[in-house]
């Protein structure tokens, strides 16, 4: 068991980094695959471990693809005069320009939709439970019809993200660390969040939330730096997606609450909620089984979606991890403290 | 905002705003009942509420063209929809009553994209809409035009909202759906049959639906993706009020027609969702400031 504790991790890690030079076809896929990843992980933290359904996770994801592109347009020429362009590539970056302005656009990203998710959350995690999820379905839809309205970001035509200088593949490659980086940092960061004091007030308060706080627990205060911290990847992740599409739609890509907002939710549960490897498993899951799939169901896929997410919430609600947990304890309850006896 | 300096040059464009924005919310409140009925009774916030409204839209219009008086396309969208609720309900809906409410909200919001996409596969991504062809009433030399199928439409409202005001108090059943809101484990001592109560006010709210939504076709437009407005505009409109609350209802709905049409006018028709959507976040903001002011002093 130790071994495969041990070897696991790195043996998946090797994978990670050799995957795109072995499967060279499929590397935007496995791009995408990172971000989908770091995207079912981040709704997990409030969704499955502080029990607090968010459809509006997608915010902060948008928020990140605008603030990347934004910043790294704005360094170095009128954000205006390039969006007015629309496509046309009148305004160009030379490559240091490029390599600049995209560093500078990922730092600022995270922070942004930190920032947001910190006002917003003090505006919002005063409700509980359901007024927060209704409240957040509210979010995602007037974010993406106020960007597409802001001529100044491109409005709804949109926004095209600076080319990349270098060669094509170059440029996939490194797209695809820098999501791969992220996605292990995510998995990581969460690992040792999990573990920590916090993480057990986050399980406190979707356990029993009244009791928490009459434990003394500032609870609003908690659960607004949950979802600072699900925004800072959320953020990057969103940074990231603007290069890999490579053209921003305010409704189809940036918030994209119709596809990438409600894949989150179901990657997450399917794979399991509340647990570690459950979103990393579904969101694996989905995204292989969405790419092999879908082309055979001739425009049913967003109704195979919908039947997807009824399916698996109602039949299905704890998940892959959380079903091989109850049916295989032994194996997958490790760190569960044993039952302890009476003193 | 040159528009607004418009509405003071002339104001009767603000009556005609008013009298728009009050004959639409009229519709909304139906929406917003239904949407309270299932909160109240069975503890679910019904996400997939704009999508019944829309589909009821879709059932009337078919009805309407295929020759039937426009009025009558109100009921043959109610017992349509009354259909397809008690089939969603026995389906799906009875195995998340009792369950907590992070999974119906989410396995209502699976019913709505399934719906949402059906109505795209079944009818075509196409805005439609039927003018049953009333006239208008012109009003202060041509400045003010009442559409009179708004009126009709509001008329139509008010006939079912007496319906179903009756039918709580007066019916057999309708005391049962009371009883069962109140306290489901004494109603189901006493005898009633709980589940049966739950479907036939799931399937209810459904058939509300269907009629506000035979009242949009009419009255405006219906888009396969449409419905989400019409359930933020329930909840909404529900949280205004607050439970139980009939007249809360109606004047909060009644205001949200207004504010939606002001606004439209004033900044940008195309801003009329964003406002929606951000007035919901704006006032469940409001409301958690309350909150918070609330605990406050029970501190």
């Amino acid at each position: 068991m130790i071994l495969v504790r041990k070897v696991l991790p790195l043996a998946l890690l090797a994978l990670a980094v050799t995957a795109p030079f072995l499967l060279p076809a499929f590397r935007v896929e496995l791009t995408m695959l990172w971000i989908m990843i770091v995207l079912a992980l981040s709704w997990d933290i409030l969704g499955g471990q502080m029990g607090y359904n968010s459809f509006g996770n997608i915010v902060f994801f948008g928020i990140g693809v605008y603030t990347a592109t934004i910043v790294q347009i704005g360094l170095f020429h009128d954000v205006g005069e390039y969006t007015a362009a629309a496509g046309m590539q009148t305004l160009s970056f030379t490559p240091t320009q490029y390599f600049i302005g995209l560093f500078v656009g990922l730092a600022a990203a995270p922070l942004v939709a930190a920032a947001a998710a910190f006002v917003l959350g003090r505006a919002l995690l005063g409700l509980r439970g359901h007024y927060f999820a209704i409240a957040t379905l509210g979010l995602g839809i007037a974010a993406g019809e106020l960007a597409a309205g802001w001529a100044y970001i491109g409005g709804s035509s949109g926004v095209q993200v600076p080319v990349y200088p270098g060669s094509l593949e170059s440029g996939r490659l490194l797209l695809y660390f820098l999501s791969a980086g992220l996605g292990v940092a995510t998995f990581a960061a969460l690992r040792r969040l999990y573990a920590t004091r916090f993480g057990l007030v986050l399980n406190a308060i979707r356990d029993d939330e009244d009791k928490a706080e009459a434990l003394g627990l500032r609870t609003t205060r908690y659960k607004t730096i949950a979802w600072c911290i699900a925004a800072t990847f959320l953020g990057l992740a969103g940074g990231i997606m603007g290069h890999i599409i490579g053209f921003i739609d305010p409704r189809e890509v940036a918030f994209a609450g119709a596809s990438y907002g409600v894949w989150m939710v179901l990657m997450a549960i399917l794979g399991g909620k509340g647990t570690l490897w459950g979103p990393v498993i579904g969101a694996t899951l989905f995204y292989a089984m969405r790419n092999l799939l879908w082309t055979y169901l001739f425009g049913w896929q967003n109704v195979a979606m919908g039947l997807l997410v009824v399916a698996v919430v109602v039949f299905f609600p704890i998940g892959i991890l959380g079903w091989l947990k109850r049916r295989h304890p032994q194996i997958f309850l490790r760190g569960a403290p044993a039952t302890r006896e009476a003193p | 905002m040159d528009n607004l300096l418009l509405l003071f040059q002339a104001p009767p464009l603000a009556l005609q705003l008013l009298i728009d924005g009050v004959l639409i919310g009229a519709v909304f409140a139906l929406a917003a009942y239904g949407m309270a009925l299932v909160w109240g009774v069975m503890n679910i916030i019904n996400v997939c509420q704009g999508e019944f409204v829309i589909l009821g839209g879709y059932v009337a219009l078919h009805a309407v063209r295929a020759g039937v008086p426009a009025l009558l396309g109100v009921p043959a969208a109610a017992i349509v929809l009354f259909a397809v609720g008690w089939i969603a309900y026995r389906a799906v809906i009875f195995r998340v009553v009792e369950r907590d409410l992070f999974i119906s909200l989410l396995a209502t919001y699976g019913l709505s994209i399934l719906l949402g996409q059906l109505m795209s596969l079944g009818f075509g991504a196409n805005l439609e809409s039927f003018d049953p062809g009333f006239g208008s009433w012109f009003l202060f030399d041509g400045v003010v035009t009442i559409a009179k199928v708004k009126v009709v439409a509001a008329l139509v409202t008010l006939v079912i909202a007496a319906l179903l005001v009756a039918f709580m108090r007066r019916s057999r059943l309708g005391q049962a759906i009371r009883a069962t809101a109140q306290n489901a484990r004494a109603a189901r001592i006493l005898g009633v049959d709980t589940d049966r109560i739950y479907a036939m006010t799931y399937a209810l709210n459904a058939a509300i639906c269907g009629a506000a939504g035979a009242l949009v076709m009419m009255i405006w437009v219906i888009q396969p993706f449409g419905g989400l407005i019409y359930t933020v505009r329930s909840f909404m409109i529900v949280v205004l009020a607050g439970l139980g609350n009939l007249p809360g209802v109606i004047v909060a709905a009644l205001g949200l027609g207004a504010a939606e049409q002001f606004v439209a006018f004033i900044l940008n028709p195309q801003l009329q969702i964003a406002f929606v959507f951000s007035a919901l976040v704006v006032i469940l903001a409001f409301r958690s400031w309350r909150l918070r002011r609330h605990r406050r002093y029970l501190a």
